[in-house]
């Protein structure tokens, strides 16, 4: 129907379904998938997430231009990452270790940096994990809205950061983007953007602060 | 329809009219007199959620609506919720199956996670177990429900062959839900292992859960089940008037929120995001006996939903305060709400 790029979400749990239907309201074609039937998810597509198609996880890959990540963070060590080769992937989870327990390959540093490292065939976008997922359809507003919210987008490809830059800016936030995974990390629990919804410059004001404190 | 109300409680720890936080013993002896007082003002159920922290001292809920049941004749008791993860469900059968012969009849459970995680480090669970942990226990509980020998296999506890698990119920199995605070799946979980469906409402607009129940009643369909109830438990404070209801709760939210924030992505709110909150699309049930009594019939209604928790009280609150919103709630919200929906 249109020539935005196809979505394929993986994750039916308490993200998938958000950013899928924010998805479907700006006009993306989205697939959404779990690990196992799609048969599974069939009526919560239906009476939650209308306009989605469910699928296999391998399908909806494969005729995705972006695949959105939105399992626990303990399940994508499950993740084949032959099955995201070549593919645009945004990383809307989060390692959260008080709230969802310990796991060691993300115990230092960045967790998107984590998995680019494990979907060496990917290009990683880390977006859509720092504002609550009870909260991110009630603060979506159209571009010019005067209390339009800020949401980050990072990413070490510029390329794959425009896309999920315009993606971010559809569904309805102002995407500030930052030029690198690492730099990502502000984006993270713990980090001065997760868990509240901000505007562009109270945002910016954040990330800086956050910098000038590290320094 | 028939509905149901009830108050719901995490053994919030009280405060004294000085602000002095009051003992823990002193806050559980309280949640027993407000159980009783909840069946004299006309409540129909009193939960009690279990918590391990240091403002929350309600670990063991079951001994004190064991309390409550010897001084009461009418009021359904239940947890609110019991985190069955990190329990063996055998063990919870068997204390809510001991409930219900001393109440006769009148014990609940609600299953599930709640706002409670502290459980986990201290029964020596892994957190990034817990939907394995979830979804193996509560298939184990919907068998024990069912009474009779159980036998049963998994990863999380021994098997069970044959097994006799006892006290035996004297009519069938006792009421049992799932809370799910917003994760389709879990709809779906509560279906096929029926169990009665409640959805913990605390922020954001309550109507976009209507899809969340009839999702449910779909999947009960589907698992060729009969139809069963879902309930809603949100959290609210009743006084005299909408002004002096907000004075009282809004310091104590914005204390619990912002301690609660590192661990479970809460924004800080602010007075602007509270006065949302308690208007009329918001989720928190604060204001006087109409203003609360408007706002859980038109949510009622739009979630099809035939039963109101409110979760009462908050850290800080004096136990008058609480003793004043159960009889406000009793007498005037539940009246209230019973006419606004015959």
């Amino acid at each position: 129907m249109s020539g935005l790029s196809r979505l394929a979400v993986l994750g039916a749990g308490h993200v998938g379904p958000v950013i899928a239907r924010l998805a479907i309201k700006a006009g993306y074609p989205v697939a959404i998938a779990t690990s196992g039937d799609p048969e599974d998810i069939a009526l919560i597509t239906e009476l939650v997430i209308p306009g989605a198609q469910p699928r296999w996880a391998s399908d909806a890959v494969a005729e995705a231009d972006i695949v959105v990540l939105a399992i626990p963070l303990h399940r994508f060590l499950d993740v084949d990452p032959a099955l995201l080769n070549g593919k645009l992937v945004v990383d809307a989870m989060n390692y959260w270790p008080v709230s969802d327990g310990a796991l060691e390959p993300f115990e230092d540093g960045g967790s998107s940096e984590v998995v680019a490292g494990r979907l060496a065939g990917s290009a990683v976008v880390k977006a859509l994990n720092h504002i609550g997922y009870h909260e991110l359809e009630d603060r979506a507003r159209p571009a010019g809205a005067p209390d339009r919210r800020a949401a980050g987008v990072a990413g070490d490809d510029p390329a794959a950061v425009a896309t999920i830059a315009g993606l971010v800016d559809r569904i309805g936030y102002e995407p500030v983007r930052l030029e690198s995974l690492r730099a990502g990390r502000v984006l993270q629990p713990g980090g001065p953007v997760f868990g509240v919804v901000l505007t562009r410059p109270e945002f910016e004001r954040a990330v800086r602060e956050d910098a000038r404190s590290l320094a | 329809m028939t509905y149901t109300f009830g108050l719901d409680t995490f053994g919030d720890r009280n405060g004294d009219a000085d602000g002095k936080p009051a003992s823990h013993a002193q806050t559980i002896r309280n949640v027993a007199e407000e159980g009783v007082f909840a069946e004299q003002a006309g409540v129909d159920f009193f939960g009690i959620g279990e918590h391990h922290t240091e403002y929350f001292p309600m670990p063991a809920g079951d001994v004190v609506l064991a309390a409550i049941a010897a001084r009461t004749e009418k009021i359904r008791l239940g947890s609110a919720v019991t985190v069955l993860s990190s329990d063996d469900p055998v063990r919870v059968f068997q204390r809510y199956s001991t409930l219900n012969a001393i109440s006769g009849g009148r014990a609940e459970v609600i299953l599930g996670r709640g706002s409670s995680i502290e459980s986990f480090p201290l029964f020596g669970y892994d957190l990034a177990d817990y939907e394995e942990l979830f979804e193996e226990k509560a298939t184990l509980f919907a068998e024990l429900l069912k009474g009779g020998p159980v036998t049963w296999e998994g990863k999380t506890r021994a098997p069970l062959l044959n097994q006799d698990v006892v006290p035996h119920t004297e009519s069938g199995p006792f009421p049992a839900w799932i809370g799910v605070g917003g994760n389709p799946q879990s709809v779906i979980r509560a279906a096929r292992l029926g169990f009665s469906l409640m959805l913990a409402i605390i922020g954001g607009p309550p109507a976009r859960f209507a899809a969340y129940s009839q999702l449910f009643q779909r999947a009960l369909e589907k698992f060729g089940r009969p139809p069963l109830p879902v309930g809603v438990h949100s959290p609210g404070h009743v006084a005299a008037t909408d002004e002096q209801a907000k004075a009282e709760f809004w310091p104590r939210w914005r204390e619990i929120i912002a301690l609660l924030a590192p661990e479970r992505g809460f924004a800080l709110p602010t007075e602007e995001s509270f006065d949302w909150e308690t208007g009329p699309h918001g989720a928190l049930y604060v204001g006087s006996p109409d203003t609360v009594a408007q706002k859980i019939a038109t949510n009622l209604r739009a979630l099809g939903a035939t039963r109101f928790d409110l979760k009462y009280g908050m850290p800080g609150l004096t136990h008058d305060q609480l003793m004043t919103n159960i009889e406000l709630y009793g007498r005037r919200v539940i009246p209230r709400v019973r006419e606004l929906l015959s």
